[in-house]
Order: C-alpha cells, then sequence, then structure tokens
C-alpha cells in the first residue's frame, strides 16, 4: 500500500514536473480556461442578478400579477378616487411611490394587497403589526446602509429584506406618504377576484384607465430571449476559451509522451498512470476556473451597467445595479471548466491508456496528428452544413435558430483546415519566387498545428460580422421606422379630456394637417391589443410602409371596410393580408395591411378614427401628431388660443433622438462581448504561435543555414500570421452574413415577433476585417522577433550530431 | 585559397561556466581540394564548420572566404555567402519537411538565382533520386534523404562544401553509396570539400587530414 502510494507521489511528481519545466503552457493552459470559464461565468452572473431582480421585483410588487387602475393623463389618484371605486364593490389596493435619497420608496396597504403581504422577514406570531410597526422600511442592506448614510435611521426603523428589489424600499404606504410628503397615489392594483357585479370604472372615475398586465407578463418571456442571447454568447465565448485549453493539452500530452512511456517501462501501472494524468488535469482545472471565476466577477461588474441600460431601454426591467457572488453562477463557472477540460482531455486520456508501451515518442508528431482525420472533419462540417439546412426548412423555434447558428459555425470550424489548406495549396502552386513556393508551403504544414486558433479566430469573427450585420440593419431599419412613424414635426400631449376639443379645433386652424392619436386596450380575434384610431390622411399614406398590403390598403381603412395590424400580431394569430380580423363588440373586417412595429412588445390594431369613435364613444384625443412648416408660430398661435403651455408640445427631433439613445445603449453589452471574443481568439493564435515557436526551429534552421537571414524569417512568420488572417477574415464574411440572417429572420422573430430586412455594411466588415488582421498580427508579433532576435547557437543545435 | 582560418578561437559559457572549443585555431583550404577533420565527440569539429561556414562567429580569429572576410560580414552578408557559395550536408539531413524532393534540391540554387536545370537532372541522375522527386522528405529512407542533402547543397554549384558526419546516420553499406555519391560529384563540379568525420574510412579518402583535439589542431 504504501510502496504504491510512493510510486502514485513519484508519478505525480514526474508529470508536474513538465509544467516547471514549460511555464508557458502551464500560463497557455490556465490562461485559456480562465478566460473560457470567466466569459462563461460573467454573463452568467449578469443573468443571475437581472433575475434575481425581476424576482424581487414581482415579490414586492405584485408586478406581471395585476391589472392596474392609473390616471388617464399620468398624473396621480386621489384618495376619494380610492375610497369611491372600494365603496363601489372594486377590490383594489392602493400604492404610492416615489423617490427619495436616490431609493425609490414603495408604500403598499398590506390589508387590501391582492397579494397578502410581501415577502418580508416578518415575525410569525403577527407579521402585519410588524409591518405596520413604528416606521418600518424594508430594503437590501446596501439600500438600507445608503438610507442611513443620507441620515434617515433616525426617523424610521431600517430592517434587511433580501427580497425586496434592489435600490428599493418598501414599507406601510402611510409611512412612504409622510416620507414623501405626499397625500395622493400613484396607482392601484386590481385584485383578480372581482365582484360580478360592479359599476364600469368610466361611471366611477372616468379620469382613470385600466392599465392590463398583459405587458407585463410578456417581461418575463422578452427578457428570456434577452438572457438566452446573452447565454449563447457566452457559450461561444467559452467554446473559443476550450479551443485554447484544447491545444495546450493536445501539445502537454504530445510532449509527455515519451515521460508516460519512461514511466510505464518503470513500472508504474496503466491504470494509476491514467487516473494521476486525470487527477492532474482534475487539479488544473480547478485552478483555471478558480482564476475564470474572479475574471468573470470583473467582466460582469464592468458589463452590469449596460446590461441594466439594455433591460430598461428595451423592456423596461428594472435590476440591480451591483453584482452579488450568487452561487448559481460561480457553480456553473467551475462546473463548465471542468466538464470543458474533461471534453479536451478525454481523448488524451483514452490515448494514455491505449498507447503500447513502444509507441514513438516523438514531440513534433502532435502537429502533423492533428491533421491526421482531416477527411473524416470535413465530411462531418458537411453534414453539419445540410443538418443547418434541413432545420432551415423544417424547423422553428427559439432553440432550432441556435441549433442552427451552432451547426453553421461548428461546421464552418471544421472545415476550416482544410479549406485553408486547399487555398494554401493553390497558392504555392501559383507562386513564382522560390521563398514564396517555399512560405505557402510552409503555411500548409503549419495549419495543423495551427487550426486550433484560426478556429476560434473564424467563430469570433464570423459572430462580430454576424452581429454588426444585425445591430446595423436593425438601426438603420430603426431610423427609418422612426422617419415613418414621427412623421409629424410636433407632438401635443394634453392633460385632460376637457382641453381636447378646444385645442384640436386651435390645431386645425394653423396646422396643415392634425392627427389625433387615439388608444385603447381591446381585443382582436380574441387576444389583447393595442386598438389605435387614425385619421388617415396624405401623412399616413404618403410615410407608412407596410410588409404587406392589399392596393387600396389605406381607402379601405378609411372607410371602415379593412383595418391595419402590427407585424407581431399578425405572427402570434398566423394571420396576413387579407384574413379577417374580430375587434371585441364589431364585425370581421379584413386585415388591408401589416405594418413593421419594431420595439414594440404588444399587438396592435389600426383602424380608422370614425371606427375607433364607433367603438368607443366616450374616447377623448388627448395626443396630436401635427404638420406645420413653422412649429414655434404655430405652438405660439396655440397658446394664445387655448391657454395650452409649451411644455405640452414636443419636437420630433427630441422624440428621434432619445429613441436613438436608448437604441444605442441596447446594444453595448453585445459588442463589448464581442470585442473580448475576438480578444480571447487573439490570444488563442498568440499561444499557438508561441508553443510552435519552438518546434518551429528545426523547420527553419535548415532555410536560415541556406542563406535566408533569421530578420527575414521573423518578417515572413508575421507575414504568415497576417496572410492567414485574411483568409480566416475572407471566409468568416460569408459565415457571419449567414449568421446574421438566421438571427435576423429566424432567432429574431422567434424572440421578438418581427423580422428586420438585412443589409449589408461593406465598411464595417473592412473594419472588423482589420480588427482581425490585427489580432492576428499581434499575436505573431512576439513570435515573430523572437524568431528574428534568435541567438544563431539556437538554431545551431539543430545540427549538433547529437541533439 | 578558397576557404582561410586565421587564430580563431571560439568559447560558450552556461550556468556551469565558460568552456573554451576553440583555441587559436588556423588552417586553410584550397579550391577542388578535400579535407577530413577529425577528433572526439565535443572537440570542437561541428563548431569549426559551422564557424567556417558562417553559421557562427568566432569570439576572436578571422574567417576568409575568397577574398571575403566571412567573420566581418553582417548577418545579411554571410547570409548572402552561404547562398552562393557554400553548401552544407548535416547528419541529420535537415530537409525542409514541407517542400517534395524536387523543391528541396532546388531550393539553395533558387535562393542564389543559379537554377541551372541540367544541372539540377543531373544531380538527381547521378543521386538516384528520380523515382523520389515528387515525394516529401517523411517518406524516404535515411540513405535517400541524405542523397537529397547532398544534391541541394550542391545545386546552386558551391565553391565549398561543407559536411558534419554526413553518414554517421547511415549503415555501412549505404554510407559508402553516399560517400561515393558526394565525391563524384564534388569532382565534378570543382568544389572544395570539408568533412566532419569520426570514420577512419571516410578520412582515409580525403586528400588532407586534419584532427581536432582539446579546441586546438594536431
Amino acid at each position: 500500500m504504501t510502496a504504491m502510494r510512493g510510486i502514485s507521489s513519484m508519478t505525480l511528481l514526474a508529470l508536474l514536473s513538465h509544467w516547471r519545466r514549460n511555464p508557458l503552457q502551464l500560463v497557455t493552459f490556465m490562461t485559456g480556461l480562465a478566460l473560457a470559464t470567466a466569459l462563461w461565468s460573467g454573463v452568467q452572473a449578469i443573468n443571475a442578478e437581472a433575475r434575481a431582480s425581476y424576482q424581487a421585483a414581482a415579490a414586492t410588487l405584485g408586478e406581471g400579477q395585476f391589472d392596474q387602475i392609473v390616471a388617464r393623463d399620468g398624473n396621480t389618484i386621489t384618495l376619494q378616487d380610492f375610497v369611491g371605486l372600494r365603496r363601489a364593490g372594486w377590490q383594489v389596493s392602493p400604492v404610492v411611490e416615489g423617490e427619495l435619497h436616490g431609493v425609490r420608496l414603495v408604500g403598499v396597504d398590506p390589508l387590501t394587497s391582492p397579494g397578502g403581504l410581501p415577502d418580508l422577514p416578518l415575525g410569525s406570531s403577527a407579521p402585519l403589526q410588524e409591518f405596520l410597526g413604528d416606521g418600518v422600511l424594508f430594503g437590501t442592506a446596501e439600500t438600507l446602509a445608503h438610507l442611513q448614510d443620507a441620515g434617515l435611521a433616525g426617523h424610521v426603523v431600517l430592517q434587511r429584506a433580501p427580497s425586496v428589489a434592489p435600490g428599493m424600499a418598501l414599507g406601510d404606504i402611510g409611512l412612504i406618504q409622510t416620507l414623501l410628503d405626499r397625500d395622493d397615489l400613484d396607482r392601484l392594483r386590481v385584485s383578480a377576484d372581482q365582484p360580478l357585479r360592479r359599476p364600469a370604472l368610466s361611471s366611477i372615475a372616468p379620469h382613470l384607465r385600466v392599465q392590463e398586465t398583459i405587458q407585463r407578463s410578456d417581461l418575463g418571456q422578452m427578457t428570456d430571449s434577452f438572457h438566452l442571447n446573452l447565454t449563447a454568447f457566452g457559450l461561444l465565448s467559452f467554446a473559443v476559451g476550450l479551443f485554447i485549453v484544447h491545444g495546450a493539452i493536445g501539445l502537454t500530452f504530445e510532449q509527455r509522451r515519451g515521460t508516460l512511456r519512461t514511466l510505464r517501462a518503470l513500472g508504474v501501472p496503466l491504470r494509476r498512470l491514467t487516473v494521476l494524468v486525470a487527477i492532474e488535469m482534475l487539479c488544473l482545472s480547478i485552478l483555471g476556473a478558480l482564476l475564470g471565476i474572479v475574471l468573470g466577477y470583473v467582466v460582469a461588474a464592468a458589463l452590469l451597467p449596460d446590461v441594466a441600460a439594455t433591460l430598461r431601454g428595451l423592456y423596461g426591467a428594472s435590476m440591480s445595479g451591483t453584482l452579488s457572488l450568487r452561487p448559481e453562477w460561480w457553480l456553473s463557472g467551475f462546473a463548465i471548466a471542468i466538464v470543458g477540460t474533461t471534453v479536451a482531455t478525454a481523448d488524451k486520456l483514452w490515448q494514455v491508456a491505449h498507447m503500447p508501451l513502444l509507441a514513438s515518442a516523438h514531440p513534433r508528431a502532435w502537429s502533423m496528428k492533428v491533421g491526421q482525420g482531416a477527411t473524416l472533419r470535413s465530411l462531418f462540417a458537411v453534414a453539419l452544413f445540410l443538418g443547418a439546412l434541413v432545420l432551415m426548412r423544417v424547423g422553428d423555434g427559439l432553440l432550432t435558430g441556435f441549433a442552427i447558428q451552432g451547426a453553421l459555425l461548428l461546421g464552418a470550424a471544421l472545415a476550416l483546415p482544410a479549406v485553408l489548406s486547399v487555398v494554401a495549396k493553390a497558392l504555392q502552386g501559383s507562386a513564382h519566387g522560390v521563398v514564396s513556393h517555399w512560405f505557402w508551403a510552409d503555411t500548409r504544414q503549419q495549419l495543423p498545428g495551427l487550426s486550433l486558433a484560426l478556429m476560434a479566430l473564424l467563430l469570433a469573427v464570423s459572430a462580430n460580422i454576424g452581429v454588426a450585420t444585425m445591430v446595423s440593419s436593425f438601426r438603420l431599419t430603426f431610423i427609418d421606422f422612426l422617419d415613418q412613424r414621427l412623421a409629424s414635426e410636433l407632438y401635443v400631449a394634453l392633460e385632460t379630456d376637457d382641453q381636447s376639443a378646444a385645442v384640436e379645433a386651435s390645431l386645425l386652424a394653423h396646422a396643415g394637417e392634425v392627427l389625433p392619436l387615439l388608444s385603447a386596450d381591446t381585443q382582436a380575434n380574441g387576444i389583447r391589443v393595442e386598438l389605435d384610431g387614425v385619421r388617415v390622411g396624405p401623412t399616413y399614406r404618403e410615410n407608412w410602409q407596410f410588409l404587406g398590403q392589399s392596393d387600396t390598403a389605406w381607402s379601405d381603412v378609411a372607410d371602415g371596410k379593412a383595418l391595419i395590424v402590427n407585424e407581431q400580431f399578425a405572427r402570434r394569430a398566423d394571420i396576413w393580408v387579407g384574413d379577417p380580423v374580430t375587434l371585441r363588440g364589431a364585425d370581421p373586417l379584413p386585415i388591408g395591411a401589416v405594418v413593421a412595429d419594431y420595439g414594440n412588445p404588444r399587438g396592435q390594431v389600426v383602424v380608422s378614427e370614425a371606427l375607433f369613435f364607433a367603438l368607443f364613444p366616450d374616447a377623448v384625443a388627448l395626443r396630436f401628431g401635427v404638420r406645420t412648416d413653422a412649429p414655434d408660430v404655430l405652438i405660439d398661435r396655440v397658446g394664445q388660443d387655448t391657454g395650452l403651455s409649451r411644455s405640452a408640445f414636443t419636437d420630433q427631433a427630441e422624440i428621434k433622438a432619445f429613441s436613438l439613445r436608448v437604441f444605442e445603449r441596447t446594444f453595448t453589452v453585445t459588442a463589448a462581448l464581442n470585442i473580448l471574443t475576438l480578444g480571447v481568439a487573439g490570444f488563442a493564435m498568440l499561444m499557438s504561435l508561441l508553443t510552435l515557436a519552438d518546434m518551429r526551429v528545426p523547420q527553419l534552421a535548415p532555410v536560415w543555414a541556406a542563406g535566408l537571414t533569421r530578420r527575414t524569417l521573423g518578417r515572413l512568420e508575421l507575414l504568415r500570421a497576417l496572410a492567414l488572417a485574411v483568409l480566416v477574415f475572407l471566409l468568416a464574411l460569408p459565415l457571419g452574413l449567414a449568421l446574421a440572417w438566421v438571427l435576423l429572420a429566424i432567432i429574431n422573430v422567434e424572440a421578438f415577433g418581427w423580422r428586420l430586412p438585412m443589409f449589408l455594411f461593406p465598411g464595417q466588415y473592412l473594419q472588423l476585417g482589420l480588427l482581425a488582421v490585427m489580432a492576428g498580427a499581434l499575436a505573431a508579433l512576439w513570435p515573430a522577433l523572437r524568431l528574428a532576435r534568435m541567438a544563431p547557437g539556437t538554431l545551431l543545435k539543430v545540427f549538433a550530431n547529437d541533439r | 585559397m578558397l576557404l582561410a582560418l586565421n587564430s580563431v578561437a571560439k568559447a560558450f559559457s552556461d550556468e556551469t561556466g565558460t568552456v573554451a572549443v576553440l583555441r587559436d585555431v588556423s588552417c586553410s583550404l584550397d579550391a577542388g581540394e578535400t579535407l577530413a577533420l577529425t577528433g572526439e565527440s565535443g572537440s570542437g569539429k561541428s563548431t569549426l564548420l559551422h564557424i567556417a561556414a558562417g553559421l557562427d562567429l568566432p569570439d576572436s580569429g578571422t574567417v576568409m572566404l575568397d577574398a571575403d572576410t566571412l567573420s566581418a560580414q553582417t548577418d545579411a552578408g554571410r547570409a548572402a555567402l552561404r547562398r552562393g557559395k557554400i553548401g552544407f550536408v548535416f547528419q541529420q539531413f535537415n530537409l525542409i519537411p514541407s517542400l517534395t524532393v524536387r523543391a528541396n534540391v532546388e531550393f539553395q540554387a533558387r535562393l542564389a538565382r543559379k537554377l541551372d536545370p541540367d544541372h539540377i537532372a543531373h544531380l538527381v541522375a547521378e543521386l538516384k533520386l528520380e523515382p523520389h522527386q515528387h515525394k516529401y522528405p517523411e517518406a524516404l529512407s535515411g540513405g535517400q534523404q541524405q542523397r537529397v542533402a547532398i544534391a541541394r547543397a550542391l545545386a546552386a554549384r558551391p565553391r565549398l562544401l561543407l559536411a558534419d558526419e554526413p553518414t554517421g546516420n547511415l549503415d555501412e553499406n549505404t554510407a559508402g553509396n553516399v560517400l561515393n555519391a558526394m565525391l563524384s560529384l564534388v569532382n565534378d563540379t570543382g568544389a572544395a570539400l570539408m568533412v566532419v568525420t569520426h570514420s577512419a574510412t571516410i578520412a582515409a579518402r580525403m586528400e588532407r587530414r586534419l584532427h581536432l583535439s582539446g579546441g586546438a589542431l594536431t
């Protein structure tokens, strides 16, 4: 037993001595694994934080669970309104909100709250008294510390409640009203259980309206697709990092073949040797994972503000701006690092377990070995491409979209070495000079050793091209869409119904065209939608572009014979131009046109103003679009006529600028992840070149001896990296465009409900190409300099007789 | 005189200290002459050969090739002299694995812009390499690889051929054939030959013999 333990420890020491003698390989292995784990766990940390924020918000506010009553004019609700509704039988509960010292204070009434008391750490004996107690505010430790610093501790009792959303403090409504110095309410939550007979809201409080929970309930689904996107990016980054790990492990095993053979020859049992190698790899993967998790925390902390902005901008979802060390993400980081290392090690362990005792221990066999099975890999790549094609034809759903992307990426990565080899062979054949002939021949020989790094570069560049195309197509479409939708030069928003008629009359007297913007919630084909009423005129006819339309779409809509639906609704209800749509309380009408409606998760139906009033006779237009050549004059004249203040008017340019600002931040995270992925690919190339550098010496020494200077050889090494980066970029271009198509035509439709047209952006691709070439050049610079400055003695060792 | 080494000295340093490999070595070689350099392992034979080829520089002393002071040239200058005037045959062959046999043979001649297809054809025929011209080095036996190395070294019609244990990796029979081919071609091209060897048989086939011991010629 002791003897076996001695064998194990001695064997382990012998195995570990390899890393001491090859520190660069150790650095490559650890850095590759750490980077891969970092990007994965960073993304998971962001997702975990966002989900925790949603849950906390839902738990504390009941958001997404209940309809809410809000004021039509966006103002607050009086206590009298609340009392009136309760007396009429409406089961509603008041909520007051406001900001104090940068913290969102939320006051609820525990006695009427539809969801009961929020999930708070209250004593089980008398939770209600505890909540109502002597001015208790509940919040996370971070929020409470902030309030304490602001000097609130003397006035209220601050109690920790981890379930409360970050940046929010919850308390009894009376306390919050006191703190905010208010006596009104912001909204009323409507319980799902209501008496069967109750008067209509319009008869009790006509200035209030019910905001249905549909938009909120979509939030989970919409943000899920965003997080799925992030996860896909994390996985891609991890795959890129794993290429580095696989390369480092492959090299390590090949270089240690001799050691392993000797260990076995000296009497280490094969099974024990295999187990010890597995233990060694496990220990290293744990170390790499630890490093990666620390790095992932840094990545996540850096990206979190942008993610929070994206989620707010796209979906109106709030999330914490600070990061917690949640076990779900760091455990997933550990798991994926260990699984990744196991995957990368599995075939090597199999080789160790099956290696004949007298197998060749030639270290340079490694690079050639990688090249073996090229035909098999190419066939597998073709199978993956065919699989992607089949999925495009028969599959649907978000996961299918990601599966197609995965198949395309993996297929392209596997096909890359074969394609590059063919290209290099063709260039070798057409080369005139002996040096260029050797250059391409030598490049072909290097491909097996570099292929993993080049695959990583291909994945990174094509992902960049795909996402850049998607984002820029989205941007172009969005700007065009804003131009269509925001054609009016001015927008007017009124506060009360009684202003409407006078303002409209004044606008009609002074403006070119006045467009009342009417909207109400209703159902169409049994689906909740927003119904918009429009005054059909030249502005709509000239500016709105449709995805599909009948020849007489606008005329039919104007005559009340047809309606327009947005793409989201059309896709959700699986209908298109000509299909009938039944609005609640109306006869079916055919769809005259389908309009793109980017950024809106809700279904929308557009009808004529007349039809809208027929369905909602009490509706009042509180918003107007106004066509005018002289906005300032118009604002003054309407102000003189009706007393309407300047603040009621909004310039079209302001709205466009705001919308674009929201848009620009939306994709900041994606861009950051893309650049990080490209950086990891550049690192993979650097490490491959550095590890290959030593093996290159015997190949380069005869060329040097034949009369090429070290400087020339160094320049050629740099040139080779540049040439390969250019070739990879040229191959990444069609792949990236295919990925963009999948993103726009499949994933986007599944995730968001609208399809975007695809545009090409050669300027951006050129920039990305330059970035890829720069990554290749930077990666090759150090190895090339090392070669150019290599001592002749190092090259001469190749010729030493007793080497 | 084609090659002249005057008072050449070379020492190597490592963590254990400095070792003088060559001490005040002087020797010369005329055009068309053949010379064997013998000595024990570690006596400095290969170092002397590397210095003669301009692959390495002496710590002191000079190396003249024709009228050029090889040891005073820049890296680029020495590379140019190697391309045009020197052929080198290594014990380990050191063929370029990414090129075919034919491309390996032509490689140095093309570099020196002295490619003569007839001469290449002659070398290939003399060294019995015709059937292997389109193969890659990995597909050849040791003897065949060394014949390719000799063809490559002579393809640019060098004035000086340096060979470091050219048959050290070959069996006796193959070694004899390779040596015969090399001497025959050296004779044809008029090159001078300096061979580093342990073999008394090979040394006996050279016109002149020098023995290196303890870093000095005896």
